[in-house]
């Protein structure tokens, strides 16, 4: 129980994906410019790290050591190609505004990343587990990043309006340069906290 | 074939819509090794050669394999798969035919199978439905596109080390600010059209 709870801990503060651990920062910025697309990308990428992580777990001792790069990343593609058409059938209108990305989690190193370091180690459930609460971290991190930019940028939030109709928006937000601007704010945010942080325990 | 409708490629791939400041394909790699000129340099150039040989290889692939055998959705996987075999393959080549450029690319080379930038070029070249040649052409100037933003990047970092900004955007987040300033230098490009 103790574990599990640390897991999440660790998933969505201490080791964040993208807010300490610094992965996959090419979704983050693609496709943050609002809520909904944020929430759907996150949701594809936990989804494909709970079955990849299971999956490499399960086939750890089966899996050569010199070609197991290649043989997760095949794993990967395969769980990738099943989002990307469940999508495309039940959620055409997020499908679409994912494009590209969709096929690109593949490449997303978060995945990669937890492959490699925690499920190629560990049993099924922890590494399942693993997958949830990384996917969680890296969600949480895009919905931060995504709330900032649709509120500042149009003005909405899941589509709804919530700023008074006489604010323009923030065009440069919702822009590419946007992205960057506010993924870099972020992060220097999760690091004043953390180090404020390490600075009480000492 | 229509030599403006590829130099039109070549433009947009490089400026217009250039892979890493307005796409935001290849961030991993644009952040990581662009703290000196030098690795910048050489990743560049490894980048430059691989999304090339990748353009070409998996429009063979599409054409001669997926699309008559119907199979268009194992896309994904048989991109990924031409890629990461082309990597090693080019990394054997380099290590036996030019010793000097496999010491100088070596530690790029296996990074750049996880380059979203390379599976992505080989998606969008199918999603355009580009010819053979206009696949390479497209392949090369994006990649020439990814060069121009790391090398730039690269010259502006070497001198944040001797910039005086507040504590906690040390590291990536000053990284990322910089790129946003210059993401918003490329916004300028937008729109731009020479060959109408």
């Amino acid at each position: 129980m103790n574990q599990t709870l640390r897991q999440f801990k660790n998933g969505l503060l201490d080791q964040n994906p993208t807010l300490v651990l610094l992965l996959g920062m090419c979704p983050t910025m693609a496709i943050s410019t609002s809520l909904a697309n944020g929430l759907g990308m996150g949701m594809c990428a936990t989804l494909v790290l709970i079955c990849s992580n299971s999956a490499i777990s399960l086939m750890r001792k089966l899996i050569p050591e010199k070609i197991r790069i290649a043989a997760y990343v095949v794993i990967i593609a395969g769980f990738v190609t099943l989002v990307d058409m469940l999508l495309g059938a039940f959620l055409p209108a997020l499908s679409q505004s994912l494009g590209l990305f969709i096929p690109l989690i593949v490449v997303n190193c978060i995945i990669l990343a937890r492959a490699e370091a925690y499920a190629s180690k560990n049993g099924v459930v922890r590494s399942a587990l693993d997958g949830l609460t990384m996917g969680l971290g890296f969600t949480a991190a895009l919905s931060v990043v995504s709330v900032i930019r649709e509120i500042l940028g149009s003005g909405t939030l899941l589509g709804q309006r919530v700023l008074p109709d006489s604010f323009p928006g923030v065009l440069l937000l919702v822009l590419p340069t946007g992205g960057f601007l506010t993924l870099g704010f972020v992060i220097a945010a999760a690091q004043k906290l953390m180090a404020g942080r390490k600075g009480g325990k000492s | 074939m229509d030599l403006t409708r590829l130099l039109s490629i070549a433009l947009g791939a490089i400026l217009i819509e250039n892979f890493v400041l307005v796409k935001f394909l290849g961030i991993c790699p644009f952040l990581g090794v662009s703290k000196k000129m030098d690795t910048a340099l050489g990743m560049s150039m490894a980048v430059v050669f691989v999304m090339g040989a990748a353009s070409a290889a998996t429009w063979c692939v599409n054409t001669w394999l997926l699309t008559p055998l119907s199979l268009g959705y194992m896309r994904t996987v048989a991109f990924i798969l031409v890629i990461a075999a082309l990597v090693q393959l080019v990394e054997m080549f380099l290590q036996k035919a030019a010793p000097a450029l496999y010491s100088a690319l070596g530690i790029y080379l296996p990074l750049i199978t996880t380059n979203c930038a390379v599976l992505g070029v080989a998606i969008l070249n199918v999603d355009n439905s580009y010819s053979f040649l206009e696949s390479v052409v497209y392949g090369v100037t994006a990649a020439l596109g990814f060069a121009l933003a790391i090398l730039l990047f690269a010259s502006i970092r070497e001198r944040l080390t001797f910039a005086d900004y507040p504590a906690p955007f040390e590291g990536f987040p000053i990284a990322l600010i910089t790129a946003g300033l210059l993401a918003m230098a490329f916004m300028g490009f937008s729109g731009l059209k020479v060959f109408p």
